[in-house]
This record gives C-alpha cells, structure tokens and sequence, in this order.
C-alpha cells in the first residue's frame, strides 16, 4: 500500500490517510490481515449475509404471520423477540424486540436521533435516508411532514407515535394489512410488505389483481 | 437540513469498499476490545466538519482506525505505512469464517439478569434530567428538562453513559417514556404528536406536583 504516500489530500493534519476511502479501507484490510487480526474470508461471510440473507424479507414474514394468526400477533406484542425467533429470526442487532401497531387511529414511525439504530435481524441494513442528518432531525420535530415526502398523508385525528431508538430496543411496525387482501395466503401477503412499511415510512398497498 | 432522499431499489452496499468497512468493524470487534458504546462513541469523537462531510461508512472507517490504535491492536504509524511494524506478531483472527452465522445469530445482548429496582413505574409522570455530559449519552439534547410519562419499563440494561469509557456497566433500568410533540417543540406540533424514547433510570428525575 505504499501508494498511499503518493496522495497530497490528507483529512486533517494528523491524519496521514489517502483521501479515497476505497483505498483507504483496501489499506486498512490489508493491514489488519496482515497481522492476523481479521481472516478476510470472515469478511466475505459477514457481507454475504447482509447482501443475500438478511433484510427487510424476514420482517415481511413476522408481519404476515400476524395478519393471519392473531394469536402469533399477541405474542409479538407480549414478546417481540421470542415471537420472532420462533420464525428463525434474531441475534444482532435484534436482541430486544418491540413491535408496535398501525391502526386506523395511530402511526407509527421510527428513528434513531443519535446514530443509526435498526432491527437488522429482521430488516437488514438500514438504507443510507434513514441514516443521513434529514431524516434523523427532522422525523421527530416534524413527523407529518417527513411523512409527506414519503407521500403519506395522515388527517390530523390520527395520532403519530415517533419511537426514537436511543437504547438497545429495537422498534418493528407491524403496518396495516390493507384492504383488498382478505383473500390472500401468508406468502403473497408476506409479498406485499415493504421494508418502508415496517419503518413506517409507507403504508402496505393493496395487492395488484390477479390476472389483471 | 433539506429533503430526505428514499433511493429506489437502494443496493446494500453502493461500493465495494463500503461492505468491507462495515465488515471490517464486525470482525475486529471480534477482539472484544472495545464495546458497542464505545465504538458509538467514536463516531461521536470525530471533528464536527468530518461528521457532517462524511458518509456513513467513511464514519466508521474513521472510528474503526481510532478504536484499533487505542486498544493497542495497530499502532497510528502502521496506519501511516500501510504494513506491520518490524517484529511485531501475527495474531490469529479471533472470527473464523465457520463463526460468522451462530455469531450474528446469538448477537448480544444488552440486557442484564441483574436485580435492580426501578425507580420508576409505567404511567408515572417523569422529567429528563437537563444534564449536558462532556462524554457519550444516550439522553438526546431535545428531551432534557421536559416531563413526560413511563409507557414502559423494558427491563435492566448496560448503561452506555458509563460503558462507553469502560467505567462500568452501570445495568439500571429502560423505560419508554412518553413525550407530548408539543412539550418538546411548543405549539407548533400537533396535539396529536407524540415521541417515545428509551431513557435510563440515571436519565430521570420525578416530577414533583
């Protein structure tokens, strides 16, 4: 990585890092393999599981479950961690589950104020809006607002509860199961369930026709 | 602070250096070095004109560099050169690629099966301390000085106000407590606002009536 000294860009002074952080973080790897503190193979592990196993599919499916079981649902609210894991899901970033109900009357919406909190184990990686400084400061001085750019529109008898992530609790909304989706089966309505729903940043749209 | 920018179909990583960052944060936490407070911390710790500027997972390639060059694991002038010292050692990688699933599938957990009586109980009406520590809290600045409601009581957890500098556990309890949008912001909210944040029994007093 000797290249590194051929770069003029430095952070700040006492920072002696190339300015490109994809060299940077090459660099960094290459040390740290190099003493034996990471086996790179590790790393590869690590980001299969977010890129392939890991992600807002998992969540989808505690949320059709509690459609169409109320008493699965009971216990997701009794226990969400347990309820959960008896679906497979867990661990990190999901050690302590709370999830919290969309109703006519009330929505939900979540944030992390202070960092980037979120159920991983069940939504995987948060996508990089959740985290920037917009969505952080403004989803709880201006929840209504930040809800319209994310174009639900709320009429002001509903009640807005705006869960601030700032312990290790992790915060899941079971959306409202729309209209138009009595009939489906647990795994076309698991299909229905977006990442953003569970954030509560959108709704669950009602299903497309079949056949239509 | 302007729009929020929702990506359609957003990919997990946008770059490849970015999976191996956050990778690289995993394994070496590995060493169990440092705790999750602290790592949240050096992200904290970072100049306020890089916070701002950086991306995320510049952020924590920033901290990671940090956190490795205190706990003693790299020196700041291996950073500088890119290789290990002369004479240094090779360690062995304390996460296997075989750990990684029962890793990430046990987690841990930052609740503690220890005996602590809450001081407060759900329902009860409270006030967020107006302290302004010069280290990491978990108390954000827009709560401090106003009363709001026990919803819940979680339960015993680590407090981070402490973890963080390696001063203790601390285990005390959670509770979500209830706060009126307008007692936060005033009356431009609505009535029908409301924000819940996990606070800490250090992070309460009671309201006296």
């Amino acid at each position: 990585m000797g290249d590194w000294h051929g770069h003029k860009h430095h952070d700040h002074e006492h920072q002696a890092v190339p300015s490109d952080p994809a060299l940077r973080v090459k660099a960094l790897e290459s040390l740290l393999v190099e003493k034996g503190l990471v086996d790179p193979a590790a790393l590869d592990a690590l980001i299969d599981t977010y890129e392939n196993k890991v992600g807002p599919r998992n969540g989808a499916r505690v949320v059709a479950r509690a459609w169409v079981d109320p008493a699965y649902k009971q216990r997701l609210f009794k226990d969400a961690t347990a309820a959960i894991a008896e679906l497979g899901y867990g661990g990190r970033q999901g050690e302590h589950m709370v999830v919290v109900e969309n109703t006519p009357s009330v929505h939900n919406l979540v944030v992390c104020t202070l960092c980037s909190c979120y159920p991983w184990s069940v939504l995987g990686l948060p996508p990089v809006w959740y985290k920037s400084a917009p969505y952080r400061s403004r989803a709880v001085i201006d929840p209504r607002g930040v809800l319209r750019e994310f174009g639900v529109v709320l009429t002001e008898d509903v009640e807005v509860r705006v869960w601030d992530s700032t312990a290790e609790l992790r915060y899941l909304v079971l959306p409202e199961r729309p209209a138009g989706a009595e009939n489906l089966q647990e795994d076309d309505l698991a299909a229905l369930v977006t990442r953003d729903a569970m954030i509560g940043t959108a709704k669950v749209a009602a299903p497309q026709r079949a056949g239509a | 602070m302007g729009p929020i920018e929702p990506e359609p179909n957003e990919p997990v990583f946008h770059y490849e250096w970015e999976a191996r960052a956050f990778a690289l944060n995993i394994a070496a936490g590995a060493w169990r070095k440092w705790n999750i407070d602290a790592g949240r911390h050096e992200i904290e710790l970072l100049p306020p004109a890089n916070y701002l500027r950086m991306s995320y997972y510049e952020k924590w390639t920033a901290r990671l560099v940090e956190l490795l060059i205190k706990a003693g694991l790299v020196t700041r002038a291996e950073i500088a050169s890119g290789t290990p010292e002369r004479g240094s050692s090779k360690a062995t990688p304390p996460l296997t690629p075989a750990q990684v699933p029962s890793v990430l599938r046990t987690g841990a957990a930052a609740s503690r099966n220890v005996s602590v009586a809450p001081r407060f109980r759900a329902g009860e009406r409270i006030r967020a301390r107006n302290i302004h520590p010069a280290g990491h809290t978990r108390l954000p600045r827009y709560a401090r000085g106003h009363v709001g409601t026990i919803d819940r009581d979680h339960g015993v957890y680590v407090f981070p106000d402490s973890n963080a500098h390696f001063r203790g556990e601390n285990p005390q309890h959670v509770y979500s407590v209830r706060f009126a949008a307008r007692e936060l912001w005033g009356e431009q909210a609505s009535p029908r606002d409301f924000v819940y944040i996990d606070l800490w029994d250090d992070h309460l007093e009671p309201v006296r009536s």
